[in-house]
């Protein structure tokens, strides 16, 4: 399970204070901790921000290098941003992220493959959020369609089945768990399946237990990278437990003592 | 039409380790040996260069079973009473990357030697080979608890490789490998459950994950080979994924077990049909020095002279053509 960890988002306020204050030692201290929780890349968002988000990217991405050593994810809307940061990237990167909607896709494709990066795919498009399971592997089939085509391997995508809060569109949480099962069978070898998980819990109370509840039964269904907080560590549990159970990762009574980096 | 050959790759990497430490580095060992490394399955240079071939290792004993066979005394008679000979002969005429010492002597059953005689032998072997030194325990554990102390002493800053620590016993032992700077030998028999659990012991301990060696359990072909590769394979597939508490080099004693086969030791007279006694125990030992090395074996530790050759010709066969 490829955890990437969630806590550099200048949606926080403390690193929107580090950003803006060029707090470099909070940002590698934040970097460090997550690596040690068991993040195996870091995604990086500017948030929003009144300084030029390319060069805030650009900062983020030289100040966590320096600290870690992990694929690092350019997490922005805005393609350009996402060029800044993969330009600084010494490792390997993730562009986070493209849509099915084809402007999107011909604006990162040819940046993952000129930085030779993963790509996170959300299976929505010009048309919005899908309703339901078929709708977001319709969408997913595009995808993988247009990227084979433009040459990325598809063990270097990552598919988003577009996880909803459970407290505003509670159908949405099975219908995205459904899609999962469509996704591994779209091509080989076949994609990685990845969830921005902690929108699952958004605006409701619980909001950990939902999250690891969540993880273990996307885990089930075939799920094999999510976009978490790593310093939860009742869910880095579950999640060591799930791969336990699911053979992913060999038992041993001591199984949650946590790991040595790489 | 051209082959296109599929190639693996994987997340994980096996832990590099070093055996031995040059003057530089606080010992005395004219050389060192390194071994890990690896990104891919044994022998497969297209998936992953290996840097790291395996290594032979060479046994010798502080005092030699009594049932010991006669085709495997003959070769070894003019040095089986002292273990520094032995140590060099291995080394000058058989080419041993690294000498395997057996304390079996301190053993209450055997000789019951005082910790500070298996200390002296310790300091006889270490001044007699410039390669670096495996040291065995004689597997009785309070015995071994009393002579591990003294023994990584004797040999402090060598960094040798020290074992075994079991499940059972282990605490002493990394504690003085923690002491005096060496390496530790873990062993959990034919179970890799208990062999991660047994790391996760160790490096609780403070002793780091990249500084254990694991030796998976004894068997020979014919007797638990099979097991013990399965068990071996697993193992590397699980470091090669990514479980760093099962990412480390592994040694397989090979001689001990193989020398207790039937095949090895049946004189021709009661079964002539398996043809030449003097030929049987050097390839039984050698055979199954081969299915080790193709399940992952970094180091084998063989005991008749003509099986280490016949296992460094495989080694270089196997690894030949692998840039490293």
């Amino acid at each position: 399970m490829f955890v990437i960890g969630e806590r550099i988002n200048g949606m926080f306020r403390s690193v929107a204070r580090a950003i803006r204050e060029r707090d470099a030692a909070a940002i590698a201290d934040l970097a460090r901790r997550q690596v040690a929780a068991g993040a195996q890349a870091l995604d990086l968002n500017t948030g929003p921000t009144g300084d030029d988000p390319a060069e805030v990217m650009t900062w983020l991405v030289q100040t966590v290098q320096e600290a870690v050593d992990v694929p690092l994810s350019m997490d922005s809307p805005k393609p350009a941003v996402v060029a800044a940061g993969l330009r600084a990237c010494r490792g390997r990167a993730i562009i986070n992220s493209t849509t099915g909607a084809r402007e999107r896709l011909d604006a990162l494709l040819p940046l993952a493959q000129e930085f030779g990066a993963s790509l996170i795919a959300l299976t929505i498009d010009e048309r919005g959020i899908p309703r339901n399971a078929a709708a977001r592997a319709e969408i997913a089939l595009g995808i993988v369609a247009a990227a084979v085509e433009a040459g990325l391997p598809t063990d270097r995508l990552y598919l988003d089945p577009i996880v909803l809060p459970v407290s505003a569109a509670q159908d949405q949480c099975r219908e995205a768990l459904e899609a999962i099962g469509a996704f591994r069978s779209l091509c080989q070898p076949p994609p990685h399946i990845l969830i921005g998980l902690s929108n699952v819990s958004q605006g409701a109370p619980n909001r950990p237990l939902i999250n690891r509840t969540y993880l273990v039964m996307a885990m089930a269904l075939g799920v094999d990278a999510a976009i978490a907080d790593p310093l939860d560590r009742d869910l880095m549990d579950a999640l060591r437990t799930a791969s336990i159970l699911l053979n992913q990762e060999i038992y041993a009574e001591g199984y949650l003592q946590p790991q040595p980096a790489a | 039409m051209s082959l296109e050959l599929v190639k693996e790759t994987w997340p994980g990497k096996i832990f590099t380790i070093t055996i031995g430490a040059t003057a530089a580095e606080g010992g005395t060992r004219a050389r060192t040996v390194t071994l890990g490394g690896h990104g891919a399955l044994p022998f497969l240079p297209g998936d992953a260069p290996s840097p790291h071939p395996p290594l032979v290792a060479m046994e010798v004993m502080d005092v030699v079973p009594p049932d010991w066979p006669e085709h495997l005394r003959a070769p070894l008679a003019d040095v089986l009473a002292s273990p520094a000979d032995w140590a060099r002969k291995c080394v000058e005429d058989c080419g041993a990357d690294l000498v395997c010492l057996r304390l079996q002597a301190p053993h209450p059953e055997w000789k019951d030697a005082s910790p500070d005689e298996a200390a002296a032998t310790v300091r006889a072997v270490l001044q007699a080979v410039p390669v670096p030194l495996i040291i065995l325990g004689c597997g009785h554990a309070d015995k071994d608890n009393e002579v591990w102390p003294r023994v990584t002493e004797a040999a402090r800053g060598e960094r040798c490789l020290v074992g075994m620590a079991v499940p059972e016993n282990y605490k002493t032992l990394v504690v003085a490998c923690l002491a005096d700077g060496h390496n530790v030998l873990a062993e959990a028999p034919i179970d890799v459950n208990i062999q991660k659990q047994l790391n996760i012991l160790i490096t609780e301990m403070g002793l780091s994950a990249d500084r254990i060696v694991l030796h998976p359990g004894n068997a020979s072909l014919g007797y638990g080979l099979e097991y013990e590769y399965s068990i071996m394979e697993r193992i590397r597939l699980a470091g090669l994924q990514g479980d760093r508490m099962l990412s480390q080099p592994m040694l397989a004693v090979v001689g001990e077990e193989a020398w207790k086969a039937k095949e090895a030791r049946l004189p021709e007279g009661a079964m002539p049909a398996w043809g030449a006694e003097a030929l049987r125990g050097p390839a039984w030992e050698a055979a199954t020095a081969a299915a080790f090395l193709q399940a992952g074996a970094d180091m084998v530790v063989l005991v008749h002279p003509e099986t280490a050759a016949t296992v460094r010709r495989t080694i270089t066969e196997l690894t030949k053509g692998s840039a490293a």
